[in-house]
């Protein structure tokens, strides 16, 4: 702020006079309009509203005036000021938005670009099937059970009511562990009550249920997905090394409804709502009654068949997918877990992870599930 | 077992327009899987008829025997006139009955037949071959029919071309319908239509005039019937319609007694013996054999006895495997024609054997000749004991009938003595076990179908019948009564579960690593467990090394590869290998899976009982029997870990990719990972890093990381410098602590501290790390090494290492003092402890 003028002197309060004013605020108004660019902005502000700029005097000037003058001319200035630095920031912004349009315009790049710095990972969807199967029984309370994939004769076996000498014993066509004898003999050739046992890899997943109802005290329910050995050459459908899924469920007063509707509920929850399950008679040592398990054919509905014309792979056009087998626990397996028959009762299920994995997603070799191709698995992502 | 349709109507009365199709979905629905129908003469059209061959030309001069043939087919071609046919087969001559199909005719597969003109002689038509006339695909000759035939004769309807046959596969508890009579009651059953039950027959007492029998093992053999034929026709051969039946069911006619005899077993499901009683020794006999027994099968093998092993016997020793196969000596002979006499010579008495032996005996003696045959299938799964008179009878009708013999009056019969076998069941047991309500008379009726004798009201009493050994328990006697009132019936319930816990923590845990990997770039690659010697010596993993004691297969897939992985790399590092010859350059592949770690000192396992629950010792030995088998997790790596592209360079997959692989996997597990230099095969020697962590208070070494050894690279013809990281999950799982407790977040400034220390170029950065750590005390926040320079400056064998160090504290903003002393103190724990030197100081 400058010194108050001492004296008042009327000549030089001429530019307090209103046009004057109006005269200072038009042209700095007209002079900031006509800033091309930011630069011109800058100079021209320090031009019209800087401290040297003439309203910045007039209004040093209003100081001399009588005290009655003073409050209009000082309206009248601070008016023409306000209307300056109006001026000023709507151009300076106009000016300031047109330098980034043009800005942004210039650093804009081409954002399809690919960035595939990292190739992105993958777990195989066979683990992945897997627990997904596995989470639809552990929502229902259903726990994980789990066991060695080097299994003793026993638990493969013998506790499942397939004796040694059983007809279904020779359906599993099984590895094998050399006992170290050297003589190429298996342990468990022997007769008599004495006589040991083999290990084998396992069969099935079937053991861990044993191994369950050892370790728990009824009710028992859970879901035991492994991998699992049969003695199969790897082709286009058969693989000496694959995973099951097998389910457990031992309570007081279960029945084959419940196992129907267990069932019924897996399809709802891996394929959707509306498809028709069906139990077919069959056998397994380690249930009775035993039962095979279809399900509705979930992409043709079973419109293939009979309708050359229109054939489904998903289903060979039989209307129907084989699952797995199941049925109501043997109660001699209930008996060598030293569970009461007479009182608990139970069911079970299983199937290949394979081969679901192939009708569900349209797989046609097996080999390309077995191999390890990142081409195959990559694609699978982390969830299915 | 093979059923053909016509057959089958025999027993059953099924309407008319009931079709294969119509059939197989009903025993589909009563549980027998019939996996398919095959349509027999789909397609064939005639004129189809017999033929006699009047005359045959041989054509010479192309590269086959070509004949020109004239065949009287009567006045199936319209005219009586021969009809001529080009034949490219040879072995009927003039005179044969033969099958012609005349122009105009189709055979199946859709050929059609027209008079042509072929090897310059118009051909009006064909004679037939068995495999053309969808007979069977066991021989390419024509068929030449038993001369009584007549000529002109529709083939069609003679040799039942048009069939239906349903394929079944018969399951371990259905013995009983690898038999038509057994399918004919499941049928008969499934169409509430009476059955007309092929084992009733007049069965004549037994005496003892027949050919006499001794049995020594009655476990082995609790019944055996005998019977005796003589004057047996030589001339006489099996009618065709026998043929065709056994062709249809999958079988080969051989000669006329080995065909009646094979026809009864596929009827009865009774596997007979028909010996030449000329080439027997005395009485037949049934024991064990005594261990190196000698015997030569029917099939031509001699095979060495063991004391299991049943056999029948006459005074020479073993003349039959018990229900597994017959004796070549003692076998029925071909009626073959002496050139010279014209005459027939060849069996024309025969003792017929129709015995029950014991399923486990007949299965070991099968498994250890490794002999599979139509009598042992049906052995194992159970014979009907009481068929055996029945069908000893049909063999004999048939002999009397087909080869003009005569049934000598003499039977012989022996029986050990058994009770039925009954079956205490709550009437309502069947309602109980499928969750629905059927009733007790639904029940009662649906066992008595199946053959059951059954009393009583709430308890059921149930004699099962004779052909059901697979019938025990009452829950056997439920699924009959579940399965006849069909599965289909059965309503959709859900049991009420208590609430389960959710996944364990070791479960989470490796899907969280699974994902963690996946994030990282990693590709999921389970890979086979098996391996061999040769790859441990490709990994340089000496002799000596406990990865080298595998547990080995007795009968592995490839003698290459008998044992099981100790360690995860071989499968994955095959994987790599084999995506690399794909073309995958680009690659980092992980896998989690058991490895299998014998001691080599386990036991052989217990097999305790099945009655009872084992016992606690019983289930420790089974337990101590099998070898560790932790689970591990693995990484490789190779070729570049971030790609060149627009935005740079790219960078390759190091021995740092794979440590870090290991520390992302301990991470997950909230574990602290301590990295440390080792040596290790298969890693490079200076370029592994081995991998600790505390378990129960002691630092355990749990895997390694780092780049292969380039000799291994190379034995395993991997890219150069493929990266590797193995790690025990079970032991990471063991150096879990509790929950992690939450950090404090401060509001204060942070102060910053950069400090560069050199160091002997051997000292590992993480020991300065740990030093400044614990110099720099709480007040340090994070600390981060930013750089490493090497060079003239720093002096021959030294490096610097530049680290960022943050302060903060949780309660005030730091003075400048309390800062630098804080730092001071962090480079005089350096120093003491790495002899480190403050660089320019
Ligand atoms: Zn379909």
């Amino acid at each position: 702020m400058s010194a108050p003028n001492k004296s008042y002197d009327p000549v030089e309060v001429e530019a307090l006079k209103p046009e004057e004013i109006e005269r200072m605020r038009d042209e700095a108004v007209a002079a900031i309009a006509a800033a091309p660019d930011l630069k011109t902005l800058r100079e021209v502000k320090a031009a019209h509203v800087g401290d040297r700029s003439p309203l910045a005097l007039a209004n040093r000037e209003l100081s001399a005036l009588p005290p009655h003058a003073r409050a209009d001319a000082g309206k009248r200035v601070g008016q023409a000021r306000g209307a300056v630095n109006k001026a000023l920031a709507a151009r300076q912004e106009e000016l300031e938005a047109e330098r980034d349009a043009r800005v942004l315009v210039e650093e804009a790049v081409d954002v399809t670009l690919p960035y595939d710095r990292i190739p992105l990972g993958a777990r195989h969807p066979l683990t992945t099937l897997a627990d997904r199967i596995t989470d639809v029984f552990v929502a229902m309370g259903y726990e994980v059970a789990e066991g060695p994939e080097v299994e003793a004769e026993w638990y493969n076996f013998d506790a499942l009511n397939i004796a040694k000498d059983h007809p279904a014993r020779t359906m599993q066509d099984t590895f094998f562990v050399d006992s170290g004898r050297g003589d190429g003999t298996r342990l468990g050739d022997g007769l008599g009550p004495d006589a040991s046992g083999d290990v084998v890899l396992r069969t099935h997943t079937s053991p861990v249920q044993i191994r369950s109802m050892l370790d728990r005290e009824p009710p028992v329910y859970v879901i035991c997905p492994g991998r699992v050995y049969r003695t199969d050459e790897l082709d286009a459908t058969h693989t000496p090394v694959f995973h099951q899924i097998e389910l457990l469920a031992v309570d007081e007063g279960l029945t084959m409804a419940d196992l129907k509707g267990t069932l019924d509920h897996m399809v709802l929850s891996l394929f959707g709502e509306g498809l028709k399950t069906r139990l077919r008679p069959n056998y397994f040592p380690f249930t009775e009654p035993s039962a095979e398990m279809d399900m509705e054919c979930y992409v043709c509905h079973g419109a293939s068949v009979g309708d050359p014309d229109n054939p489904c792979r998903t289903c060979s056009s039989e209307g129907w997918i084989e699952l797995g087998g199941c049925g109501m626990v043997n109660p001699r397996v209930l008996a060598a877990c030293g569970i009461d028959a007479d009182r608990y009762s139970g069911f079970a299920f299983g199937f290949g992870i394979e081969r679901l994995l192939m009708f569900r997603h349209n797989v046609e070799d097996m080999r390309d599930m077995v191999e390890g191709d990142v081409r195959f698995t990559r694609p699978f992502g982390m969830e299915i | 077992m093979r059923v053909p349709l016509s057959w089958l109507r025999e027993y059953v009365d099924l309407p008319a327009t009931e079709t294969g199709r119509d059939v197989q979905a009903k025993l589909v629905a009563a549980g027998l899987e019939v996996e398919r129908v095959e349509q027999l003469g789909a397609g064939l059209k005639g004129p189809l008829v017999v033929g006699n061959v009047l005359a045959i030309e041989e054509l010479t001069g192309f590269k086959k025997p070509i004949r020109y043939c004239q065949v009287d087919v009567s006045t199936a071609n319209g005219t009586g006139e021969p009809q001529n046919i080009v034949c490219g087969a040879t072995n009927f001559r003039v005179g044969d009955k033969v099958v012609v199909i005349l122009p105009g005719g189709v055979l199946p597969g859709n050929f059609e037949i027209s008079a042509r003109k072929t090897y310059g002689r118009l051909s009006e038509g064909m004679i037939c071959s068995a495999r053309e006339l969808g007979m069977g695909t066991d021989h390419d000759g024509i068929v030449v029919l038993p001369p009584e035939h007549e000529v002109g004769t529709d083939a069609i309807e003679l040799l039942e071309l048009v069939d239906e046959v349903l394929d079944i596969a018969v399951t371990p508890d259905r013995g009983y319908c690898l038999s038509m009579r057994g399918v004919a009651r499941e049928t008969a059953i499934a169409y509430g239509l009476p059955l007309r039950d092929p084992a009733l027959l007049d069965v004549p007492e037994p005496n003892p005039h027949g050919y006499e029998v001794k049995i020594s093992d009655p476990v082995g053999c609790d019944r055996f019937t005998a019977r005796t034929v003589t004057d047996l026709d030589l001339e006489a051969h099996s009618p065709i319609w026998l043929q065709r039946r056994l062709q249809k069911a999958g079988m080969r006619p051989i000669s006329l007694a080995v065909d009646i005899t094979n026809y009864v077993m596929l009827e009865l499901g009774q596997p007979l013996h028909a010996y030449d009683k000329n080439r027997l020794d005395g009485p037949l006999g049934v024991r064990r054999a005594q261990p190196g027994e000698k015997l030569t099968t029917l099939d031509g093998v001699q095979r060495i006895l063991d004391s299991e092993d049943l056999v029948i016997t006459d005074n020479s020793g073993p003349i039959g495997l018990a229900g597994v196969m017959g004796g070549a000596h003692t076998e029925i002979a071909d009626a073959v024609r002496d050139e010279e006499t014209r005459e027939l010579h060849g069996t024309t008495e025969v003792v017929i054997e129709a015995a029950h032996f014991d399923p486990v005996a007949v299965a070991r003696t099968g498994r250890r000749h490794k002999l599979i045959s139509e009598a042992s299938k049906r052995f194992e799964r159970g014979v009907d004991p009481q068929a055996a008179s029945a069908a000893a009878q049909r063999t004999v009708d048939l002999l009397v009938l087909l080869a003009g013999g005569t049934a000598e009056a003499g039977v012989t019969e022996i029986v050990s003595p058994s009770a039925p076998r009954t079956i205490a069941m709550a009437a309502d047991h069947p309602d109980k076990v499928a969750g629905m309500e059927y009733g007790r008379q639904a029940v009662v009726r649906h066992l008595q179908q199946i053959g059951c004798d059954v009393y009583g009201s709430d308890e059921l009493t149930v004699t099962v019948p004779s052909w059901r050994p697979d019938l025990a328990e009452p829950n056997d006697l439920a699924e009959e009564v579940i399965r006849l009132e069909g599965y289909e019936t059965l309503p959709s319930t859900l049991p009420k579960i208590p609430p389960g816990r959710g996944l364990t923590e070791t479960q989470r845990l490796l899907r969280r690593i699974g994902r963690a990997l996946a994030g990282a770039g990693y590709v999921e690659a389970p890979t086979y467990p098996f391996l061999g010697e040769a790859v441990f010596d490709q990994l340089g993993i000496e002799t000596g090394d406990p990865r080298r004691r595998t547990v080995t297969l007795l009968n592995p897939l490839s003698d290459e590869e008998p044992a099981l992985r100790t360690t995860l790399l071989p499968g994955l590092l095959g994987a790599l290998r084999r995506n690399e010859g794909r073309g995958s350059r680009d690659l980092a592949l992980f896998e989690t899976g058991l490895v299998f770690l014998p001691s080599g000192e386990e036991p052989a396992p217990p097999r305790p009982g099945v009655d009872r629950r084992p016992l606690d010792e019983e289930i420790a030995a089974l337990d101590a029997a099998l070898p560790h088998q932790p689970r591990h997790v693995a990484v490789v790596l190779a070729g570049a870990r971030e790609q060149a592209g627009w935005w740079g360079q790219g960078r390759p997959a190091s021995w740092a990719d794979a440590v870090q692989a290991a520390r992302t996997v301990a991470c997950e597990a909230g574990v602290e990972l301590t990295v440390s230099s080792g040596q290790y095969a298969p890693w490079h020697p200076g370029r592994c890093a081995a991998l600790h962590v505390v378990v129960d208070g002691e630092q355990t070494l749990i895997g390694h990381a780092g780049e292969l050894h380039p000799r291994v690279v190379k034995a395993l013809g991997l890219p150069e410098r493929t990266a590797a990281m193995e790690l025990d999950l079970e032991l990471l799982e063991r150096a879990r602590t509790g929950a992690l407790v939450a950090p404090r977040v401060s509001t204060f400034p942070v102060a910053t501290q950069d400090v560069a220390l050199v160091v002997d170029a051997s000292v590992p950065a993480n020991e300065v790390e740990s030093a400044l750590r614990e110099g720099a005390g709480e007040l340090l926040e994070s600390l981060r090494l930013f750089d490493i320079f090497t060079g003239e400056q720093i002096g021959e064998g030294r490096k610097s290492l530049a680290y960022a160090l943050r302060f903060r504290a949780a309660d005030r903003t730091l003075t400048a003092e309390e800062t630098s002393a804080a730092r001071t103190a962090a480079v005089a724990a350096a120093s003491l402890r790495t002899g480190a030197v403050l660089r320019g100081a």
